[in-house]
């Protein structure tokens, strides 16, 4: 299915080319068609070729492999911040939970956080911590698990009240305190909320990272996207290899959790998944 | 007026007797002091002795529920004493003395029909070896051997309630309370689920206080039927069933068992506080009499 999809995609990206107006098209003064020309809609046959070209001239690496290398460095940030911001978000949830007056008074501030501009303040993040000489990389990470815990967080919370309230009796008549409640009940009865949750942050952890590179300088596929662009006036399939290379990452994130889902959800009812 | 009838005196209970349950007093008041106070019971008096299977049946709101609720420890009474085991009914759920069913069974979809039965075991710290020949008896039990592997899911509803009674029975607790476990069911699974339950518990030895707005249900199963009736919840009769302890599908044919659902019936119907029945209906508000 994905391989017919995507020639399609493809198809319909030459035949706008063939279709659209060279240099953009406007209805009653408003600019509507996009630019079909060679700069800014290289022909995709010309993307797949230049995958195999030297990355700079005067070199013999081609450059899907210079890519593969930036989107691999940017992968294991982007692991290391879905990591660490499941972490984060499934601790703020079992605390949520566990304390309605904290839910109150922290669900504002997890919600608001959200809304940062993220790229204006990367830089500054990151020189918040100048101080304690860490490699610039995990507050790149940082940035990734800053995005990644929300999803998470809310998901985990929705997941952790819906045991049916005569199961937590249940576990009452057991004499069972909270933490093996916890443990037995809620954590398990959350894991099909938390998927979906999971699957959202698999895919905001690489654009928290992606996005923080470009204003940090790490470099990662986000860096080479950025310094590829700067090129696209005379190479415009250049940068092309650089969005292949993030799109491809985005893919193998999810990937990661939907295989992670069929491994956990396997003994579930079919209709079990929120 | 329907007239209400006396109360059955409770039995007389001699200091150090072994009873399973004592409720002695016990009020539930919810929402005290505010514009929707509801009093759930009101002075509730019921002692429960070894072996006995008690049925409690009422109309809707009258506080059956609730009143097993206090047994169990779920909820405290606003005054009076429960005492389970001859120990209060704190500390008695502590020591987990007594097993509990619900209608929906509430098995946990990701445990195996086997490790649902082990949960209660699990949480008592009991070793792997020691729950897993305990759940192969239960599940011996209940009928249920060939599926110790199956999901609940994949289970029917007459078979998940069985393993649900399977686990409440797992740490072979003196005392079984259940809420309305084959409300869910359909006639035929629900008569066979009956008998069932009174083979199981038989074997076990078990005492059981048990919820329904079934009269037949409550006269098929019990030793005493215990009727309340609503706003405040209170106990307004019990009445024996003589059936003895051998009940079959031909018990049900018996005459004595249709007299003994008229009695429970007419108990119902004079419990109904407010005048006289609107006429068109002899039936109290929330009971089967199927």
């Amino acid at each position: 299915m994905f391989a017919i999809s995507l020639v399609l995609v493809a198809s319909l990206w030459e035949l706008y080319k063939f279709l659209g107006p060279e240099d953009g098209g406007e209805i009653f003064g408003w600019p509507v068609f996009p630019r079909s020309g060679a700069r800014s809609m290289p022909h995709t046959w010309e993307m797949v070729q230049r995958l195999f070209d030297p990355e700079v001239r005067g070199n013999d690496r081609p450059i899907w492999f210079a890519v593969a290398g930036y989107a691999w460095y940017t992968f294991r940030m982007a692991l290391a911040g879905l990591f660490f911001g499941s972490l984060l978000g499934v601790a703020l949830a079992v605390v949520m939970s566990r304390f309605r007056v904290i839910e109150r008074g922290l669900l504002p501030y997890v919600i608001a956080s959200q809304t940062v501009p993220l790229i204006a303040l990367a830089p500054q993040f990151a020189a918040l911590g100048g101080n304690w000489d860490l490699p610039k990389w995990t507050w790149v990470a940082a940035l990734g698990a800053f995005l990644a815990f929300f999803p998470i967080s809310i998901s985990t919370l929705r997941g952790l009240s819906s045991p049916a309230p005569s199961s937590l009796e249940l576990m009452d008549s057991y004499a069972a305190g909270w933490w093996v409640t916890l443990r037995k009940l809620r954590f398990p009865s959350a894991v099909p909320y938390m998927v979906p949750g999971f699957k959202l942050a698999a895919t905001a952890a690489v654009i928290g990272v992606i996005v923080s590179e470009v204003s940090t300088g790490v470099r990662g596929v986000g860096f080479a996207a950025l310094t590829y662009a700067q090129a696209a006036t005379s190479d415009p399939a250049k940068v092309y290899a650089a969005v292949f290379g993030a799109a491809l990452l985005g893919l193998a994130m999810f990937g990661i959790v939907v295989a992670a889902e069929a491994v956990i959800m396997r003994n579930r009812p079919r209709d079990a998944t929120a | 007026m329907s007239e209400i009838r006396t109360v059955a005196p409770t039995p007389p209970m001699p200091p150090g007797t072994n009873n399973v349950v004592a409720v002695d007093g016990a009020s539930m008041v919810f929402n005290e002091g505010h514009s929707n106070q509801v009093d759930a019971l009101c002075d509730i008096d019921l002692v429960i002795r070894p072996g006995e299977f008690v049925s409690l049946i009422g109309p809707s709101g009258c506080g059956k529920s609730t009143l097993l609720r206090l047994i169990a420890n779920l909820l405290s009474p606003t005054s009076g004493t429960v005492l389970v085991n001859g120990k209060s009914a704190h500390q008695a759920r502590l020591e987990q003395d007594y097993g509990m069913a619900f209608q929906q069974s509430g098995l946990f979809e990701w445990r195996t029909v086997e490790k649902n039965i082990e949960l209660p075991l699990e949480l008592k710290g009991w070793k792997k070896a020691a729950r897993r020949q305990r759940s192969a008896e239960m599940l011996e039990l209940v009928k249920l051997s060939d599926f110790a592997q199956h999901m609940p899911w994949q289970l029917s509803g007459g078979m998940q309630q069985r393993v649900a009674i399977a686990r409440a029975l797992a740490a072979h607790p003196a005392l079984l309370l259940m809420d309305e476990p084959f409300g869910a069911l359909d006639e035929m699974t629900r008569e066979h689920m009956q008998a069932e339950l009174l083979r199981i518990c038989a074997a076990a030895a078990t005492t059981v206080v048990f919820v329904t707005h079934s009269i037949p249900e409550a006269v098929y199963l019990s030793s005493r039927v215990v009727v309340m009736s609503a706003r405040p919840g209170r106990i307004t009769d019990i009445i024996d069933v003589p059936l003895g302890g051998d009940r079959g599908e031909d018990t049900r044919e018996d005459d004595s068992f249709y007299k003994l659902i008229t009695e429970v019936r007419e108990a119902l119907r004079g419990s109904e506080t407010g005048g006289p029945s609107d006429g068109s209906s002899d039936g109290v508000r929330g009971i089967e009499d199927r």
